[in-house]
């Protein structure tokens, strides 16, 4: 059996490489290498000249620019170090389709989109679950932090946050499906962060000491707009700028607004008008075109609703439990009751309000820590 | 693993006795071709005995072969070269749509810097008809650049008509020979062309090493500027290893080229014939009847290259889908979609080049994992199945 690492350049795939190398020798030195070792080129960035400029200005904080010839560099380089097979493998399209498209429409509508959960379930387990067997691959590892175990009776598989608390990223993987589940590895879910850099360190991995990447991996400075911008302007269409109204919760107007996709939920600055009491944007209503602005304890919301749910733990129409319910990714989950509701949707009522609940992110629902499903933010009610 | 490389028109081993010859000149005989003293004097014999081995190839003097750092640096002397030589205030350059890059984006460059370019289309064949050139021709042509062979489909181009046609409108020829030089009879005479660009690397010599065969009387610019190497045209202390091996090379290859090419074509037939009568909806690409020996580029319908080529090397057979220098692309091949194959299909082509050191057994092996490779692959892909099902 072959597995295909999904290598980035970065220290987590890094080791998944290193500590499956190690664990899976070819047994048969005729037979298929035991490990290979793929890149998923995902993004150009010399694609938008416009933002090589930017970014070059904020290197700093762009160390985990995705696809840059470096992190290919630096994956093909650990690849050697370890003596596994490496390849590119080219995904540029299926990811503007899947993800940047969705990304930049979702934006556009007024929402705050998280793309890494899309790039999750349509390019990471979808087409690189595929493209893995297309090469004679029949399982995948990345790096990770999650846990996957088989259900011995069931044989569903269960899916469970990393034991790192810091840096479990269940939030991101409740797409995954029960197929794509059975053919993936996180072999870093039971590790901590600090752990697997020391796993790294002591097997003298070139990139031992690289930076973790913090932004959103094709939008490296962290600036949505700039890069919304300069794609737009790429595909030759024009923003509607549309300004409009900025009005309190109690139907006072304040001022104007520059255009919805300028601002999220829970946004306290540059909103450009000035109260007695600090203001925040409460939600955006794209029917009227208006920033709705109040207080802090406005931001507060105890009912929400959910769309396009994937179930990992098996849930039918019309049951109600009790679990926490994570809105966003650094969101301490909250206790909650979910409703489900016909067409993979639900209704989840936290037991104490929760601040800046956003449409566009994903309310992953937890029993402890094991991740029972999830799905996108579609309403706020109050 | 075994181990079987199909790739030789992205490069080919160095011929062990290319490789004799060039060490002395790394450790020994180590000096500097201008210089006075004798160990000068034996890089310099050897650097002039390699010319006379590539003329002889060529069919062309010793003096006119320029010994350059390889096909791209060639390519590049040969079109700014004309371009920058010519006085006249338009100038206009002849090319076709299924070049190499190095001429390709050189034309494109030239284009940035004022001179106009037509790029003459090739049908499904993948061989330039030489009406067309002719029509494309202007008073203020400079220079007509035809590939001889193509480097994706192996396609040979009628360059014997196009010299004649470039001579009756007095008007410079350039051919990229980088994939014919040592696989097909190159005979500058014949072929009617002022200027040859050719590799060290793709007929088992070193990379790093080339030439530029300029008929004397051809005025050029030069690239470079320094100090008198090469007759003026090519300053820069002479490579000498490479220029060994290149020559002994091409000595290799001249001797190879009659028995031993119609042994590769002879292997490359049998991979040829046996994958399309083993593999449903395979196509091969381009005329077959004017190719070069060691070439076959088949489509393979419903399979990405890509795929394709990790699952082979995995299994130990080295291919790719075109040209290497535009690996990890997603754009279709250029040469493919000239020919007017559909982004799909120019996608799902693969190339299998030969070369002298491949055996019958290497075929077999070959064999042995494609049908595999491809049913793999084929499986996997949803349009396949749904075909498959509504047929």
């Amino acid at each position: 059996m072959t597995i295909a690492v999904a290598m980035s350049g970065g220290v987590d795939s890094s080791v998944v490489a290193a500590l499956l190398a190690e664990n899976n020798s070819t047994a048969d030195s005729n037979g298929p290498p035991a490990v290979v070792g793929l890149t998923m080129q995902l993004w150009n960035q010399r694609r938008l000249p416009a933002l090589l400029g930017a970014e070059e200005g904020e290197r700093g904080r762009a160390s985990g620019r995705c696809c840059s010839l470096d992190d290919v560099y630096d994956a093909r380089r650990v690849a050697s170090f370890l003596g596994l097979p490496y390849y590119v493998v080219n995904l540029e399209d299926r990811f503007e389709q899947g993800v940047v498209r969705p990304f930049v429409e979702s934006y556009l509508a007024g929402e705050t989109p998280i793309p890494c959960s899309l790039c999750n379930t349509e390019i990471k387990f979808a087409e690189f679950i595929e493209t893995a067997r297309k090469v004679g691959a029949n399982k995948i590892a990345t790096g990770h932090y999650a846990r996957i175990q088989q259900d011995p009776d069931s044989g569903r598989y269960r899916l469970f946050a990393g034991r790192d608390p810091a840096k479990d990223q269940s939030y991101f993987l409740f797409g995954l499906t029960q197929q794509q589940l059975a053919r993936t590895l996180f072999p870093l879910g039971e590790f901590t962060k600090q752990e697997v850099r020391a796993m790294a360190r002591h097997r003298n991995l070139p990139v031992a000491e690289k930076p973790d990447s913090q932004e959103i991996c094709f939008v490296p400075t962290g600036n949505y707009r700039r890069f919304i911008d300069a794609y737009l302007s790429e595909q030759g269409v024009k923003i509607q700028d549309a300004a409009g109204e900025l009005v309190t919760t109690d139907g006072r107007v304040l001022g104007r607004h520059e255009g919805l996709g300028n601002y999220t939920v829970g946004q306290r600055k540059g909103l450009g008008v000035a109260a007695g009491t600090p203001l925040y944007v409460i939600s955006l209503d794209r029917t009227r075109n208006r920033v709705m602005v109040g207080s802090n304890d406005e931001l507060l919301k105890k009912r929400l609703e959910v769309r396009k749910i994937n179930w990992i733990r098996p849930a039918s129409e019309g049951d109600s439990f009790e679990a926490r319910v994570k809105i966003r990714n650094k969101h301490f989950p909250a206790l909650a009751r979910v409703e489900t509701r016909s067409g993979g949707e639900a209704l989840v009522e936290f037991a104490v309000p929760q601040r800046a609940i956003t449409p566009g992110q994903a309310a992953v629902f937890y029993d402890g820590d094991e991740v029972v499903g999830g799905g996108w933010i579609s309403g706020v009610l109050n | 693993m075994q181990r079987v490389y199909l790739d030789n028109n992205a490069t080919t081993a160095v011929a062990p006795e290319v490789f004799e010859a060039m060490k002395p000149y790394f450790l020994d005989d180590y000096g500097n071709a201008s210089s006075i003293h004798l160990r000068g004097q034996r890089a310099r014999s050897a650097v002039e005995a390699s010319r006379e081995q590539l003329a002889h190839l060529l069919n062309a003097r010793p003096s006119e072969i320029v010994f350059t750092s390889g096909g791209t640096e060639s390519d590049n002397q040969a079109l700014f070269g004309i371009a920058g030589a010519s006085r006249s205030a338009s100038k206009h350059i002849i090319t076709t749509t299924i070049e190499h890059s190095a001429v390709l984006h050189t034309a494109k460059e030239l284009e940035k810097r004022g001179v106009r370019v037509t790029y003459v289309p090739v049908g499904p064949s993948g061989v330039v008809d030489p009406a067309d050139v002719e029509k494309a021709i202007r008073p203020d042509t400079v220079l007509i650049s035809v590939m001889h062979a193509n480097n994706e489909i192996g396609t040979i181009q009628p360059l014997e008509e196009i010299g004649c046609i470039a001579r009756e409108h007095n008007v410079y020829f350039h051919t990229d020979a980088v994939q014919s030089v040592g696989k097909i009879s190159v005979d500058v005479g014949r072929l009617g062309v002022d200027l040859l660009s050719l590799s060290a690397h793709k007929l088992h010599g070193p990379k790093g090493a080339g030439a530029l065969y300029v008929r004397k009387g051809t005025i050029l610019r030069p690239l470079m500027y320094g100090g008198h190497h090469e007759r003026d045209r090519r300053p820069g202390t002479e490579n000498v290893p490479g220029i060994v091996g290149l020559g002994k090379a091409a000595e290799l290859a001249g001797a190879h080229l009659g028995a031993g090419m119609e042994r590769v074509a002879h292997l490359r037939d049998c991979l040829e014939q046996r994958i399309l009568s083993s593999i449903p909806l395979a196509t091969v690409s381009g005329d077959t009847s004017r190719r070069l020996p060691n070439t076959s580029n088949i489509s393979f319908d419903y399979i990405e290259g890509e795929g394709f080529v990790i699952a082979m090397d995995l299994k130990g057979v080295e291919c790719s889908t075109g040209a290497a220098c535009s690996s990890g692309s997603v754009e279709p091949s250029h040469v493919l979609t000239a020919i007017g194959r559909r982004p799909g299909q120019a996608r799902s082509s693969i190339r299998f080049s030969l070369g002298r050191f491949n055996t019958a057994q290497d075929v077999d092996y070959a064999l042995e994992v494609l049908p595999r490779v491809v049913e793999q692959l084929r499986s996997l892909s949803p349009h396949y199945k749904k075909d498959a099902v509504s047929a």
